[in-house]
């Protein structure tokens, strides 16, 4: 049905955060979760050759409209606000968060040589990373994470497509 | 006039190590322990002449190099009949930590090549969720530089040093205690004027350490400090969630 097409994409232009297949599925019932899938690739090709000013992209278990990587620095001229920018420490902060979550502060630390409580907090303060709970160890210490916002923020799909820390290393050792 | 400084910016004791291995071009499984700890010194001496706060952990690593190097300089010890065996290579572990952090740095330059919401890609209808409400609607907020508060600082100072007398002050205070009784401050009256944060004091030593918690919970992101244009009045209020 050429319908549920339209249907699709009008629901995802109308909200502002990734919609994901199942919230589509309960708006068309009749159509099969298979079928969405193609005609959600199906627009995203469409998007894609058209090479217009913006993208129908995958993101954080859903689907919504983004503006194309390479204009960034044009909205940013327009929106006139300050682009979102992470220290260096922030980000390594985030990074080790991200392949060793669970991870503890002192994990952190080692990893990184110097104290990440500063950098966790912000961390913490923009919704990147949450706490998971408390490990069952002596002390009981704070476990952290990262949220659905550090998909949507990183363009994610989810954390597997991250590469992997040995596809890492290998890189490395290639270089 | 003055010099001008070119110095690498190090995330950290194990950044700094990697850049002097790189620096070197040295085989990370064999690092020449003494030129390394040297230079790493020196580094450090420098960071030091230079002002720059030189944190702990710079020092702890400081510390390790030399003495996996004294561990070095020690005849391997092969007593079989111990049965304990020594550790390899003393430098393993240091090493292990280095690969470690080398692959994590890498991590993080990866997630920021990668296009960010609200730096490359943006999404429909931003929420103003990173801009803070703020009901005043006299007073156009500005971010403060921490150069206008110190600013400030001065012109408090210079008000109050003319009633200040010569005593020895015995008061004990606590940057902690301070920082406490600024939020206990603000959580009451939730917004208030860096004047009245001051307000009554008169000796310089907890005017400065008011200065400094005002600092260090800006820091902390537990505060927001604004201004309405140049000289107009800072204001001070609980940074809120959300």
């Amino acid at each position: 049905m050429e319908d549920s097409k339209a249907i699709i994409e009008a629901i995802i232009f109308s909200s502002e955060n990734p919609v994901p297949i199942d919230k589509i599925r309960e708006i068309l019932p009749d159509v099969e979760k298979v079928e969405i899938s193609r005609l959600l690739i199906e627009l995203m090709d469409e998007y894609e050759k058209r090479s217009g000013g913006f993208l129908l992209l995958e993101v954080a278990g859903g689907f919504q409209f983004r503006t194309r990587p390479d204009l960034g620095h044009w909205i940013n001229k327009f929106l006139k606000g300050k682009p979102a920018i992470l220290s260096r420490a922030a980000m390594e902060t985030l990074a080790v968060v991200a392949y060793k979550q669970p991870a503890l502060k002192s994990e952190i630390d080692r990893f990184r040589g110097v104290d990440s409580g500063s950098s966790l907090k912000g961390l913490l303060d923009r919704k990147l990373v949450r706490i998971m709970g408390r490990k069952d160890v002596p002390g009981r210490p704070i476990m952290y994470g990262t949220t659905k916002k550090f998909l949507e923020v990183f363009n994610l799909k989810d954390l597997s497509e991250l590469p992997t820390m040995k596809e890492m290393k290998d890189l490395h050792e290639e270089a | 006039m003055g010099y001008e400084v070119k110095l690498e910016i190090f995330e950290g004791p194990l950044d700094l190590l990697l850049y002097l291995i790189k620096k070197n071009e040295i085989d990370i499984y064999d690092i020449p322990i003494a030129l390394i700890t040297e230079q790493y010194l020196s580094h450090i001496k420098m960071m030091k002449s230079l002002n720059l706060d030189v944190a702990g952990e710079y020092l702890v690593l400081a510390a390790t190099l030399v003495h996996i190097k004294s561990k070095m300089l020690l005849p391997a010890q092969e007593e079989d009949t111990n049965g304990q065996e020594e550790e390899a290579d003393p430098r393993s572990e240091l090493v292990k930590q280095l690969l470690e952090y080398q692959v994590f740095k890498e991590a993080a330059m990866q997630l920021d090549q990668r296009p960010l919401l609200e730096r490359d890609v943006f999404k429909r209808g931003r929420t103003d969720e990173d801009q803070y409400a703020d009901g005043g609607k006299d007073e156009v907020d500005a971010e403060l530089s921490v150069f206008e508060l110190i600013e400030a600082f001065y012109r408090i100072i210079s008000t109050s040093e003319k009633t200040e007398f010569m005593e020895i002050d015995v008061e004990k205070m606590s940057l902690t205690e301070r920082i406490n009784e600024i939020l206990d401050r603000l959580n009451e009256k939730k917004k208030m004027t860096f004047t009245e944060l001051i307000g009554g004091q008169t000796s310089r030593k907890s005017i400065l350490y008011t200065f400094l918690a005002i600092l260090e919970l800006m820091r902390l992101r537990m505060i927001r400090v604004y201004q309405a244009g140049s000289f107009g009045v800072i204001r001070v209020a609980l940074f809120m969630e959300k």
